[in-house]
């Protein structure tokens, strides 16, 4: 079985930097620059559980999974 | 998949007021799941609101909805099923609007058993008018209007929604967001009165007077504080201090009001004997 593979977009005009996408992924998918902004560091690592795209107060992020 | 929610949200009235980290997003973003797990018709389905940070929020939503004053969004959300009883109604309250200014109209729709579903904000605090204590402030706690500790006990709104009569009664947090969904769409599902009890969290004006500096140390704090219904019943009576029960925590069905309401008007049509 191949690992899933993810697209996330993260909308920044919606986002306010508070750092829960980044603080409670399981798999440590993003990191946070100075301002809090969320990067995606490591995509290969998301296993699309989507708890980011759930968590996120401003539904700011989004999750689609490629085949 | 957020993407193939925005048909619910108004998305030219976003981004929206809420402080950054607020749970109360957390909360609105799974509604919107709920919703969607629920196919509500667009035309059939109205939300209503009080006054309030969490009553912010039908503002961001693409239905028919209702924001009206403070603690009598359960009185219009009556009126709009009593007029038309085939409407999907949601009602959206934050503690103080519903526990306080509008904690009379709450048991008293509890009692009817009217088929709303009322979803409360509990952030444990006023965090629109700067951070005052709520009748669900824990004792002990720090508000701007109590800055040596809240001595007022807090209410357990599930049990006084369960005492008063309401046939579902759940409570989730931001944190477990994927259970709250559920619990939405059980909520939304029961044929009479549903009470979901929503833990939130005010990182703003709670997070900054109770030492907790960030939404995520907040959202730890939901994480701890939480246990599944049947772990909390387990737990001893003198470690429950700061605890409370998740899931579902009443469901009885029992008559609901506007098809018993349906049934007086079929008598009174045709005439008294």
């Amino acid at each position: 079985m191949s690992r899933k593979k993810a697209v996330i977009t993260i909308n920044y005009d919606w986002c306010k930097r508070c750092g829960i996408c980044a603080a409670f992924c399981p798999t440590k998918v993003y990191d946070t620059d100075n301002s809090g902004k969320p990067i995606i560091k490591n995509l290969d690592a998301c296993v699309v559980c989507r708890m980011c795209e759930k968590r996120c107060p401003d539904l700011a992020i989004n999750v689609e999974e490629v085949k | 998949m957020l993407n193939d929610l925005k048909q619910y949200l108004r998305e030219d009235k976003l981004k929206h007021i809420l402080c950054s980290g607020c749970g109360h997003g957390t909360i609105m973003n799974a509604l919107v799941h709920a919703i969607e797990k629920c196919q509500l018709d667009r035309d059939n389905t109205v939300i209503v609101s009080g006054i309030g940070c969490s009553s912010r929020i039908p503002g961001y939503l693409n239905f028919n909805t209702l924001h009206t004053t403070h603690g009598r969004a359960l009185a219009f959300a009556t009126g709009i099923k009593l007029a038309d009883p085939q409407l999907k109604v949601i009602v959206i309250t934050g503690d103080g609007d519903g526990s306080a200014i509008g904690g009379n109209h709450l048991i008293h729709a509890c009692r009817r058993n009217i088929d709303i579903t009322t979803i409360v904000f509990n952030n444990n605090i006023y965090g629109m008018t700067n951070g005052q204590y709520s009748p669900m402030t824990p004792v002990g706690s720090y508000a701007s209007t109590a800055p040596y500790g809240n001595i007022d006990r807090s209410f357990d709104l599930c049990k006084l929604a369960t005492g008063s009569g309401a046939t579902f009664v759940a409570r989730g947090t931001a944190y477990h967001v994927t259970m709250l969904t559920d619990l939405i769409v059980k909520g939304i599902a029961n044929d009479g009165f549903s009470v979901v009890e929503a833990m939130s969290h005010c990182p703003t004006y709670y997070g900054r007077k109770n030492k907790l500096k960030s939404p995520v140390i907040m959202m730890e704090m939901l994480k701890k504080s939480a246990l599944p219904l049947t772990a909390f019943e387990k737990l001893p009576a003198e470690k429950t201090e700061g605890k409370y029960a998740i899931g579902v925590l009443h469901h009885e069905p029992a008559p609901e009001y506007t098809k018993e309401y349906d049934r007086v008007i079929e008598i009174a049509q045709k005439g008294a004997n």
